[in-house]
């Protein structure tokens, strides 16, 4: 191997894992606020790079549709849920954020749509797109499991994968895409070319870094966040509203993960399914992180970024076996390392 | 079980399927793929439903079992029946090698952890050249016995429900026995169980490899149907799947994962062949279809259909009564017994900064009854674990008879008499009383997972039901002895707990606010029983807080305040104290 093989792999390493990071950060938002195991990320994923590669071409995404269908599902079962107080304002807000929002976006999208669209405009649309998806996600299938244990929560997450992965078969079609990349500005330091993609992925990842470390450490929304994660109905008590936290917490993935999907569609040809297998790498590097610590699943995002960029160089064939079994010997650390919890669960 | 009915009816129903005269043959392939995929769903049942262990990585030890024979029939040209062991084998070194990294894991991480290498072993099954890679192996032979070939779907579906009907009974054996118990403790309230002996990662482990074998058996028979071992019904889709199946049918119970079988096997099959006829032929809806009733029946029917349909059953399925005369023996007693029997010099338990226990020493001798009382936050509770080796000390020496126990496992605590009740009531709720306080006397039989399947274990279970039912009888709880722990009211839960702990046959028991939740009269009969227990030569130490019942029953009170010792002595020495007094009022009264 030579020194310029290896910064190349380093460098597409690096590139790969701070989308990893990105994708782990919003797992451990989740699981911190809500106690979903987000299996779904990967469609985040894969809807925001695909639906950004069809607005590319002029297309309308079924993606909008999607979201516009949520939203009445949403606000039917909101509905429903307040059928014994309806008050004229909460109505209104349901109708305006699950009905009126959707529709918006519908139409803004099919008015602009065109291929001459400035990529900003695809970008933010894509955006909008997944948001309202995430949010609807959680009212749908989640708020109504929110008192059931880790282990509901983690099929019905699963459950939710299948359907969004099916869908996306529906609207995007078996071939793969790839979007315009939002910059085509390039310079080489040494035998690297950094293109902007790469440093846009780089500062993406930064900045949501540390814009997360603010929100949770300064802001008092993201003191709620973190007190619904450790005690639901302490929370609660103390006036949290406990679902405005996990509407956040999913609107907030939703929106990292249709980032991440951007930010790769043009390096790579992104296809319905591949999203699952991103979303579980950025999974590893949760799992590294415990589930709990930001720092450390972005360190660990680039370990798994690097990892598997040296063994597609030398193992190619057995890339996915060693990025997935790269796990194991952390588990054993964990295991050795934190005796077994001896809180009684559910 | 001690109705044998309903499974001969099932097994007699399942033989004549087939001879029905004009049943299609497409019908038997789904019985037969409903077989395979209800093998694996029992041991996700035994592992999730009654351990409390989720693996998304089941259909990965399909994979070992059929590929273990699809290599060695094909390539070696080993006979079928030869191959059936070493599959199965290589399941269960496979379940071994995961489960000592990954049964250890608590809470969320194992079933990540399942999901990851359930993965990582597909895509290996997909790249080993040996293995076929992608296109697999095939041209594996058929199941055969003699010159009859086992070559269509109708005569293998006897092999693979031979296999279910089998493996149902033996794991229903297996859950309804000493080790059964062990591993129904495991999801909820282990830590009682811990103190009554009972190795709970050993527990673990085994419903880890027992789940693993019988994936393996289903990976065994699926290659001799199909005869053909590809990569992808061993991936993560598939283990995923296995779950689903096992939740639809009700995760905690054995039929439950034939009937979640059914109707998953039958509900895809349904959505495979008649969606694209009403929406196109888009392909994968079903997928869609299928991943929101799942989110659907979470919402709607979390305990799965097979309790939802037992319950409407409009008769109960009786449970005969233990018969109380088989006998356990007894726990030597040493004639010369020293008369200390707890003796804890200068213990103390740092949290941090917090000084839980601090510098406390006191003797417990025999046939003595010795309250350990104070405020909240004295460290009694504390104290009662550092004795049962549910914390480990920070420092000082606690000797059980003479033998020192410092940082001993639970486990160890118990073999040597004491055993004890929790101040948090930890029965296992879905378990009756009988079978809760079984647990007790764990230690006290010795039959193991492998004779319990084979209902080698009677005997000796047989003992340990009466030993229980005696101890019941003995609290007083005779009439409730069938019913749920959980139904119970919370005194009587505690009173339940005291039968459990007598179970272990101790020499001394502890006691953590066994009064709290009685009402008067049970207090008194409680009273009367310990007293009766320590005239029997059995040394109680409790924690309570109802003054009048300890200073009525105690022979001698120790107070903690703050982790520390501030008094002990006879009940009306302490009484008058004006430490004790300070402690408890704020002032000196």
């Amino acid at each position: 191997m030579n020194t310029t093989i290896m910064l190349f792999l380093i460098q597409d390493g690096i590139t790969n894992g701070a989308i990893y990071a990105l994708l782990g950060l919003a797992l451990v938002l989740v699981f911190a606020v809500t106690r979903v195991i987000l299996i779904p990320q990967g469609e985040f994923v894969t809807y925001g790079a695909l639906s950004y590669a069809m607005l590319a071409t002029g297309n309308v995404p079924g993606t909008v549709w999607l979201a516009v269908a949520m939203g009445v599902v949403a606000c039917g079962l909101d509905l429903f849920a307040m059928r014994r107080a309806l008050h004229v304002k909460k109505i209104g807000r349901t109708v305006a954020i699950n009905i009126a929002l959707p529709l918006a976006i519908l139409a803004l999208t099919y008015s602009l749509a065109s291929a001459k669209t400035p990529i900003a405009v695809n970008l933010v649309l894509a955006l909008l797109i997944v948001a309202t998806i995430g949010l609807s996600l959680y009212r749908i299938a989640f708020q109504p499991l929110a008192h059931t244990s880790v282990l509901v929560l983690l099929i019905a997450s699963v459950g939710c994968h299948l359907a969004l992965q099916g869908l996306g078969l529906v609207f995007f079609g078996a071939e793969g895409l790839r979007g315009p990349a939002l910059s085509t500005a390039a310079f080489t330091v040494g035998p690297l070319r950094f293109t902007g993609q790469n440093i846009a992925v780089y500062g993406v990842t930064i900045a949501f870094m540390v814009a997360l470390w603010l929100f949770f450490g300064t802001t008092l929304m993201g003191k709620a966040l973190r007190a619904t994660a450790i005690n639901r109905l302490g929370a609660r008590l103390v006036g949290i509203r406990t679902t405005l936290s996990g509407q956040i917490a999913f609107l907030l993935a939703a929106v990292i993960g249709a980032i991440s999907g951007i930010l790769i569609v043009p390096i790579t040809t992104l296809y319905y399914d591949t999203g699952f297998l991103i979303g579980l790498k950025g999974f590893i590097a949760a799992i590294i992180g415990g589930l709990v610590s930001y720092p450390l699943t972005a360190v660990a995002a680039l370990i798994v970024g690097t990892v598997e960029a040296f063994s597609s160089f030398y193992a190619s064939n057995f890339k996915e076996v060693i990025v997935f079994f790269l796990i194991i010997p952390v588990l054993v650390l964990r295991s050795l390392a934190a005796p077994e919890v001896e809180e009684e669960k559910d | 079980m001690t109705n044998r009915w309903p499974l001969l009816v099932f097994a007699l129903v399942m033989a004549v399927i087939p001879l029905i005269p004009g049943m299609p043959p497409f019908w038997i392939v789904l019985l037969d793929n409903i077989g395979l995929a209800a093998l694996v769903a029992m041991g996700l049942v035994l592992l999730t439903g009654v351990g409390g262990l989720t693996s998304f990585g089941q259909a990965a030890f399909c994979g070992f079992g059929a590929y273990t024979t699809a290599v060695l029939t094909v390539s070696y040209g080993f006979s079928p029946w030869v191959t059936l062991p070493l599959s199965l084998l290589v399941s269960g070194i496979a379940a071994v090698i995961l489960g000592i990294i990954t049964v250890r894991l608590s809470g969320h991480y194992l079933p990540l952890g399942t999901i990851a290498w359930g993965i990582g072993l597909y895509y290996l099954f997909s790249k080993l050249e040996f293995l076929g890679r992608n296109d697999g192996i095939s041209g594996i032979p058929p199941l055969s016995i003699g010159t009859f070939r086992m070559l269509d779907p109708g005569t293998i579906y006897y092999a693979i429900w031979l296999a279910v009907l089998i493996s149902a009974v033996l794991t229903m054996n297996l859950l309804d026995s000493r080790t059964g118990r062990a591993i129904r403790a495991l999801r909820r309230g282990h830590i009682a169980a811990e103190a009554f002996g009972v190795q709970t990662p050993r527990a673990k482990l085994l419903v880890f490899i027992y789940a693993a074998v019988l994936a393996g058996l289903s990976g065994w028979l699926y290659a001799h149907f199909q005869r053909a071992a590809t990569p992808t019904p061993f991936g993560a889709q598939a283990g995923i799947e296995y779950l689903f199946i096992a939740v639809v049918g009700g995760a905690g119970y054995v039929w439950g994962a034939v009937l979640g079988a059914g109707i998953v096997v039958i509900l895809k099959e349904i959505l495979q062949s008649y969606l694209p006829l009403i929406f196109g032929g888009q392909s994968q809806l079903e997928t869609i279809v299928f991943g929101m009733l799942l989110v659907v029946l979470l919402q709607l029917a979390p305990t799965g259909v097979w309790p939802w349909l037992m319950s409407r059953l409009p008769f109960r399925l009786s449970r005969k009564h233990p018969d109380t005369a088989p006998t356990l023996p007894a726990r030597e007693r040493l004639a010369t017994a020293p008369s200390v029997l707890l003796h804890i010099e200068k213990a103390r338990k740092q949290f941090g900064g917090v000084i839980a226990v601090n510098d406390v020493s006191f003797d417990v001798q025999a046939r003595e009854i010795v309250a350990l009382i104070g405020p909240n936050g004295a460290g009694k509770s504390t104290t009662f674990n550092l004795i049962t080796g549910v914390l480990t000390a920070t420092g000082g020496s606690i000797s059980v008879l003479d033998q020192n126990i410092d940082n001993a496992p639970p486990q160890e605590v118990v073999k040597l008499g004491v055993s004890r009740t929790f101040q948090h009531v930890k029965l296992v709720p879905d378990m009756t009383v009988l079978e809760n306080v079984a647990i007790g006397a764990h230690l006290r039989g010795s039959s193991g997972a492998v004779s319990s399947m084979l209902r080698l274990d009677r005997s000796d279970e047989a003992r340990l039901l009466a030993e229980a039912a005696r101890q019941i009888e003995r609290v007083g709880l005779g009439d409730q002895i069938d019913q749920l722990a959980g139904s119970l009211s919370l005194g009587q839960q505690r009173i339940v707990e005291i039968a459990r702990a007598l179970c272990a046959d101790p020499v001394l028991l502890l006691l953590d606010e066994p009064a709290a939740g009685l009402r008067h009269m049970e207090k008194q009969r409680l009273a009367a029983l310990l007293r009766q227990l320590r005239d029997g030569g059995m040394s109680v130490l409790l924690v309570e807080h109802d003054m009048g019942f300890v200073m009525d029953l105690a022979d001698r009170v120790v107070v903690l305040d703050f982790g520390t010792k501030i008094a002990e002595g006879v009940p009306d020495a302490i009484k008058s104290n004006p430490d004790v007094i300070k402690a408890y009022l704020g002032v000196s009264a």
